[in-house]
This record gives C-alpha cells, structure tokens and sequence, in this order.
C-alpha cells in the first residue's frame, strides 16, 4: 500500500508544472471566464461546420416569405430577399471570427516586432518607432480604418487590413512596455554572460516572458476587431452583398427596423454575444496568466 | 609564483549624468575609478565594499557586460577589452558569473535542463547526447537530482536555485568565475552549503573565483586575498589574513570593527566613522575617504593616494603610509 502512495507522490512531483499549465489551472477557476471561454467555442463551431448546420443556403431568395417572422421553420425570420436569417447569422460567424482573428494576428506580429525592436535597442529607432504608434494613436481608430479602406477599396480583405493596422500601435507599445522591463532582468543578463546573441536572446528569452500581455491584449482585440469590422460592413466599406456579413446585415435591415425588427436583432445579438465572449475570456486570461496586471 | 589568470589595469565606468530639454551631459557617476589587480590563476579574489561603492559594476565590466570607459582588461593573455562583440561572445566561454539573486537570475519559462543546455548549444559544444549527459553530470556535481531536469526554476528553493545558477557558469568549462554576492540572498545555513559547494568545485576544477560581497565574514571564509572598495575605488589590496589581522587603511579598519563578533563579554575599541557615503557622481577630492576618515591630513583632501606596496603583497592607497615607502 504504502509503495502505491509513494508512486503516485513520485508521478506528481514529476509532472512539469509548467508557466501555461499553472495558467490554465487559474482559467479554469473563474466561471464566468469558462462561460466566455465556451460562447466562443460555440461560435468556432459555427464556423468551422457552418454549411452543415444551417438549413438554407445563405442566399437561397425566396420571394413569397418575405420579412417573415420567426418561426419553426425559420428561426430567426427572414429578410426583405426572403432569406433565412438563421442561416445567414451561422454563415456570417466565419467571416466574423476570420476577420477578428486574422487581423489580430497581423497587426500582433506586427505589433511584436516593431516593439520589440523599439524595447531591446531603444536609442533612436525606439523614438522613430514609438513616435510612429503615437502619430497613428492620434487618429480616432475607426477613422483611421475608414481613410485605409478609403484608399485600399472597400471589401473584406481590405477591411481586415485596415484593422489590422489600427491595432499595431496598441500591441507595439504593450510589447515595447514589457520588453524594457524583461531586458533589464538578471536571467537576460545571465544569458549575455553566457555568450548569447541578440537574436536568440530576444526570440528564446524576451519573447517568451512578454507573450501573456500579447495573448492578453490579443483576445481582447479579436473582439474589437469584430466590432470595427461590423462597423466597416455596416458603412458599406467592409463585406459587400451579399455576403452574410453581420454589420452589412444590420445595414441592410435597418430600413425594416419598426416593421421587421427580427431583421436586426439576430445579427446585432450575434455581434453582441461573439465580442462578450472574447471579452470575458480575455478578462479571465488576464487574470491568470498575468496577476500582477489585475486591477 | 602562480600564474596571473587576469589583469585588469586602470579600469574607468563612468556613467553619464543627462539633464534638461537637449539631454546635455552634466556630470558622471564616477562607478569605478581607476581599479588595477590582478587575480592569480587558483586562487580566490574577494572584493568588498558599501552597497553603492561600484564593487557590481567592476564585476560586470570583467566580463563586459558593461563597457569600460577606460582601462586594459587582460585574460589568459588576451586583452579582453579589445576584443570585437563576435570575439568577445566566444570569450565569454572562459568566464562565467554567478548573479546574486537566484529568484531573478533562470529565466522562469525554462526547465532547469533547458537553462543548463544553453550555454553548450551557444557554444556549439557536444552534440543531443554528449550535451544531455553532461546537464546530468553537472547537476549531480552540484548535488542536485536526474529528476530535477525537468523542472522549472520556481518549483525550487533559493539554495537550489543558485546551485542550478552555478550549475549553468559551469556548464562551459570556465577558468575563471565572477561570483556576484552569491550567497547574499540566501539563508545563513544555506550561505555555509552553496560556499562550501563553491570550495569543494575550485578545488575539483581548478577554479579561480572573484568573489564580489558585502560580507566581510563570508569573504573572509572563501577568499585568498581581499581587495576593499569605497566609493569606485581600491582602498587596500591584501591577503585574507593580513587583511584582517592587520588592516592598514582607515576605511577598512573602520569595515572590520563594525563586523559584530558572537561574544557579549568581548570589548574592543571601535572606529566609527561618521557621516554616509558621499555621492559618486561628486566624489570628494583629494582621498575619496577623507571626508569621513579620522586620522585625516591636510594633503588628503588635495593629493588622491597612489595604490602602494607597503609590505610585500599589502597595498594600500593612503597618505598615512607615505613616510613609509621613503
């Protein structure tokens, strides 16, 4: 018996607690974290299978159920084209989630390289840099958005670049932030004294103990991406028709407001729902993985 | 007579004072002020001083972490402060540091065999096995587990971790060692283990050690010869015996009748000095000590003192023991 105990013991002594497995342990502690968590799984879901899951196809126009409301066979109503809204909504949460994710990971990268740069070298490429971010700061960032699309013509792709270029400074000075304050630790200055060069210091030894404010920072973005990009598409600069786009939706709908009211409602809630999630995730990951920053 | 492992002649840090709109230079901080020793092959080389007196400092221009301002560094014959950032890196193999604080100094999202890894791989030394065997060896030597390897710094205690930190300067083969108040952040009964452990390396390897602390008692322990810092400069150079038997300059003298001595019976006569440390960035002319110094003389607050031999293998720079040389 008591060889079993010491097995056991033995296994969780060796189990390699690692900085993320410690992360994860404190995730999932808080529920409403695990609840952001699973609403955005839930809409993961419906994009990945979201073909599967809807029963129309997301511009199957049928003249005769036109502004229907919802009902069993159609869940959400349909639009002015006699459209079923609960297919479109499903569909549109593809574009959505590419759009949020796929611009945050750009300007993240981005992001992280220039302020990097800026932190580990600083001198004057640090102020040519940061006085960069401060410039594109300046402008409120939708407009900044509106004047990229503006330039690059409107359409997703477009759209998801001039998000992912607001978000640069926002993820540049974050990372240029904690970057100063890593350099300066001893384990860095081990690694000099080592041998080290830049390069490996900064992507084996920087990098990885500035990561969490960037994933922080980077769940929180996917949200307000999704909401810029909603915002794009519902000025006509974003997704063009007629693709289920949820801010083009609400675009589409709001001539329908008082007399179709279920028109907006879905995609709006849609819209809503998604950016919670990701802020309620990326709260809960603040906290766990980055104590120092709760406030 | 031993070898001379290191040489260091005139070392200068001076550290810029910036201030106003256009950043102008206004002054320097004076951190270490023309040091010269040299360290034997072998043997330990213990350097104490005041927080602030730029003891650190010196122990980072050695391995140029900083850049001197001015002074000749020179290794195993080879000017150390010559050499170009390429060829200094692969300098950097013969001369490892152990830092002081051993919470800050692994990088907490490495394994411990990951930290001790590195510096082979940066190296280009061994190949996946030979590299593995020799984290083993190496953690064994400084009395820690095969297990151990793969976990993480902050699953150990403070005495662990600095024998993983001296685990790492190791790990190359070094000859010589900068320890960097070492043991200051740790326990009195770990202090005893990891210098013990630092004794019994030297004379495993051959080591020769700087030892960089404030604590007169455990330099006294390790050292072969002490060196005295105030104010970026070297006051009194010496073996540990005379050191302490005999101290020369006041400063010192001053060091060691503050060190308290476990017995409440014994009396002796102290010399306190008065006054704090005056700062770096204006240092007193003349003799940097002179301001605080007792037995202080009208040349001392114009004439800086020249470190000299006043018996053989003692220097001291003070104008007390001027006569003596003529």
């Amino acid at each position: 018996m008591a060889e079993v105990i010491d097995l056991k013991k033995d296994a969780v002594q060796n189990r390699a607690a690692g900085p993320w497995r410690e992360g994860w342990r404190s995730f999932k502690k808080s529920k409403i974290s695990l609840i952001g968590a699973g609403i955005v799984l839930f809409f993961i879901v419906l994009a990945v299978y979201g073909p599967n899951i809807a029963p129309q196809g997301v511009n199957e126009q049928d003249f005769t159920k036109r502004l229907l409301a919802p009902s069993g066979q159609h869940w959400f109503g349909t639009d002015d084209f006699g459209r079923d809204i609960f297919s479109r909504v499903v569909h549109g949460a593809r574009i959505s989630l590419w759009v949020g994710l796929f611009s945050v990971i750009l300007s993240a990268i981005v992001g992280s390289v220039l302020g990097i740069v800026a932190g580990y070298y600083g001198k004057w490429i640090d102020t040519i840099i940061s006085r960069l971010f401060d410039i594109m700061l300046a402008f409120p960032s939708i407009l900044l958005a509106i004047a990229v699309v503006a330039v690059l013509g409107p359409s997703l792709q477009n759209a998801l670049i001039a998000i992912a270029i607001i978000n640069v400074p926002n993820f540049g000075r974050l990372i240029r932030s904690k970057v100063l304050s890593v350099k300066e630790e001893e384990y860095i200055v081990a690694a000099k004294a080592i041998g080290m060069r830049d390069i490996r210091i900064l992507f084996s030894h920087i990098l990885p103990n500035s990561m969490t404010p960037i994933i922080v920072q980077g769940t929180l973005a996917i949200a307000t991406a999704i909401i810029e990009a909603a915002a794009l598409g519902f000025l006509g600069l974003g997704a063009q028709a007629p693709a289920p786009e949820w801010g083009k939706m609400l675009a589409d709908a709001r001539i329908y407001l008082l007399k179709a009211p279920w028109t907006m409602i879905f995609p709006g809630l849609a819209i809503m729902l998604t950016v919670l999630g990701f802020n309620l995730m990326g709260d809960g990951l603040r906290d766990a993985l980055d104590p120092k920053m709760k406030s | 007579m031993t070898k001379v492992l290191l040489r260091v002649e005139g070392l200068k840090k001076y550290f810029p004072i910036n201030k106003g709109v256009f950043n102008k230079q206004v002054g320097n901080v004076k951190a270490v002020d023309n040091v010269s020793f040299d360290v034997f092959e072998g043997e330990t080389l213990g350097i104490v001083g005041e927080s602030g007196c730029g003891k650190s400092t010196a122990g980072r221009l050695l391995m140029r972490l900083l850049e001197p301002t001015e002074g000749n560094i020179e290794f195993a014959g080879k000017k150390i402060s010559e050499l170009s950032n390429k060829e200094m890196r692969k300098a950097r193999r013969d001369i490892q540091m152990i830092f002081q604080d051993p919470y800050a100094s692994l990088n907490p999202r490495h394994t411990v065999g990951k930290i001790l890894e590195e510096p082979l791989i940066v190296h280009g030394m061994g190949n996946s096995a030979e590299r593995k065997k020799k984290v083993l060896e190496l953690l064994q030597i400084v009395g820690l587990n095969e297990y151990h390897i793969k976990r993480y710094p902050h699953q150990f205690s403070g005495g662990q971790r600095q024998r993983i930190g001296i685990a790492r300067a190791l790990m190359t083969n070094p000859r010589l060692i900068i320890a960097d108040e070492p043991v200051s952040a740790l326990d009195v009964s770990i202090q005893a283990q990891v210098l013990n452990l630092m004794q019994k390396l030297q004379r495993e390897l051959k080591l020769t050690y700087i030892f960089i602390s404030h604590d007169l008692g455990v330099v006294r322990h390790i050292s072969n010869r002490v060196g005295v810092m105030y104010l970026g400069k070297l006051v009194e150079l010496t073996a540990s015996e005379d050191l302490y038997a005999e101290p020369l300059h006041p400063y010192t003298q001053a060091l060691l009748s503050s060190v308290p001595v476990p017995d409440p019976a014994f009396e002796r006569e102290q010399l306190i000095i008065s006054g704090d440390i005056p700062s770096a960035s204006n240092p007193p002319s003349g003799c940097s000590f002179h301001t605080r110094c007792p037995f202080k003389k009208e040349e001392c607050s114009t004439v800086i003192p020249k470190m000299q031999e006043v018996k053989p293998g003692h220097y001291v720079a003070c104008h007390l023991y001027d006569e003596m040389q003529h």
